[in-house]
């Protein structure tokens, strides 16, 4: 029987392991292991929505600090909602989600808010001030000085790779993808969180600009040291940036597995989610070889 | 004609200020008591449905009723100024709550999460996101108000509280067609003027800032 290292560890050779861990009966004792007090942990979290339909069922799940998890799954398999439990946008309806071993329903939601950074897709960036303004918000609803803001910001334009001089006064409307993603991203690290939160993040941009986004972010992640939480329905791009991978359906965590086992992984509902994603890759390749 | 208008001049004067101050300290009233409510009631939903509805009855009150109503109250009846300030008040304040309530409850939800995500309080939500984004619809509900509210001044003359009305009523009475022109074009021209004005300001005031590249409409 294969077995994987590490907190996301998993038989391959059952799905019903995966299930298992998903229901939580496995991953108490990682829970309890207390090895990473920066993870984000769901515990026993499930939401039902105010029909009575559930949207999460008991999730259990653990974010290890430092690293890049990436979300994946359908539409409407509750990824992005199980990432807004992150900084409480949404409360669950049961069970708890810990950030810093404390649960977001103890934390001041103001203070938990600015410690995390959020980036999401297209519009995002608040369209009546202008990029420079937008990067330093964070700082600004947080009372810092007006010079130490302005530090900061000069500082984030060069580590996203763009120029100030050129950009800081541009509206969201004057620029193009790519830079609004960039400056996106730019603000979610300016109060410099632990945490960056990222819902589909390049869902609208074009495949160039795409991978050109997912360049800087995989050249700059591992220079920021931040606990990612990546939403996206894109393998690729999940296997390009993250080292985990955690795949739900239908409101339920079905695997959770590194990265790098993820394509070979017989767990039946990976295999179902790569084979979907590779079909349209071999017609490709077939006709034209 | 030019020796009626060198005979009149200082009356008109003196009642297009008064017209103006009559309607400058309503809508102002209008916005002190509109503008706050319109932002409370974006915040307890359930309570704008009636409270719109409150407004929208005070605007189908016919003017001459309304001024005629407040009368016979204790303090406000005691001068017509108060009366016509008042009744004021009341006609500018829909036009005013329903902008800023629409206005605010208008701005893009995704907006919205995003100023909550970053850790904004209620409070710099409101004044660095909401009333920004909303300043040209709240502003397009004062230019409304204060139109409207120069047009009623003019029956305000009818419980003596002064303004062009008084020309206008006056010329009604003794047929003499000057008197009333004397009082409509003053009054339509300050009209024109706050709606030009306010109109400049608002186009100043619209984000030009969404998806599209376009100002919002």
């Amino acid at each position: 029987m294969l077995k994987f290292q590490g907190p996301f560890a998993l038989e391959r050779s059952t799905p019903d392991a995966a299930l298992l861990a998903s229901t939580g009966q496995r991953n108490r004792t990682q829970l309890t292991r207390a090895s990473d007090q920066n993870a984000i942990i769901f515990d026993q979290v499930a939401l039902i929505s105010s029909q009575g339909r559930p949207i999460l069922e008991k999730v259990e799940l653990e974010i290890p600090s430092g690293e890049t998890t990436a979300l994946i799954g359908r539409s409407g398999s509750g990824k992005t909602t199980l990432l807004r439990m992150v900084n409480r946008l949404v409360v669950p309806s049961q069970g708890r989600v810990l950030v810093e071993g404390k649960a977001t329903s103890d934390w001041d939601p103001i203070v938990l808010r600015r410690s995390i950074g959020y980036v999401i897709q297209e519009t995002g960036l608040l369209p009546h001030f202008d990029a420079e303004r937008n990067v330093g918000i964070v700082l600004e609803i947080s009372g810092q000085p007006k010079q130490a803001i302005k530090a900061r910001v000069s500082e984030l334009f060069s580590l996203v790779g763009l120029d100030e001089e050129t950009f800081a006064h541009r509206m969201s409307y004057e620029l193009s993808g790519g830079q609004r993603q960039r400056i996106g991203l730019a603000r979610a690290l300016a109060a410099e969180p632990k945490v960056l939160l990222m819902d589909e993040p390049f869902g609208a941009l074009d495949p160039l600009t795409r991978a050109e986004m997912q360049d800087v972010l995989r050249d700059l992640l591992p220079r920021v040291q931040k606990t990612v939480l990546l939403v996206t329905h894109d393998l690729e791009e999940a296997l390009y940036l993250a080292s985990n991978i955690v795949l739900l359906e239908a409101g339920k965590v079905v695997a959770r597995l590194p990265s790098k086992d993820f394509l070979t992984s017989k767990i039946p509902a990976v295999e179902n989610f790569v084979r979907a994603v590779h079909r349209g890759t071999r017609t490709v390749t077939g006709a034209t070889t | 004609m030019p020796g009626f208008l060198a005979q009149n001049a200082s009356d008109i004067g003196e009642l297009t200020m008064e017209h103006l101050w009559l309607t400058g300290s309503a809508v102002l009233l209008a916005s002190a008591i509109g503008i706050p409510t319109a932002i409370w009631l974006t915040r307890h939903g359930r309570w704008a449905k009636p409270v719109l509805v409150v407004v929208n009855v005070i605007q189908t009150i016919p003017s001459l009723a309304l001024f005629g109503f407040l009368l016979p109250l204790p303090w406000l009846g005691e001068r017509a100024a108060r009366i016509a300030i008042a009744a004021l008040t009341g006609y500018a304040l829909l036009p005013i709550v329903r902008n800023t309530y629409e206005g605010i409850r208008g701005v893009d939800p995704t907006v919205i999460e995003v100023a909550t995500a970053l850790g904004m309080t209620d409070r710099q939500r409101l004044w660095k996101v909401e009333l920004p984004l909303a300043a040209g619809f709240i502003l397009a509900g004062l230019r409304t108000a204060t139109v409207l509210a120069v047009g009623i001044a003019t029956i305000a003359a009818a419980v003596g509280a002064g303004g062009l009305g008084e020309l206008i009523f006056r010329g009604v009475a003794s047929l003499d067609n000057r008197l009333v022109l004397a009082g409509a074009i003053p009054s339509a021209m300050l009209a024109l003027a706050a709606d030009t004005f306010l109109g400049w300001i608002e186009t100043r005031l619209r984000v030009p800032a969404f998806k599209d590249g376009k100002g919002r409409e």
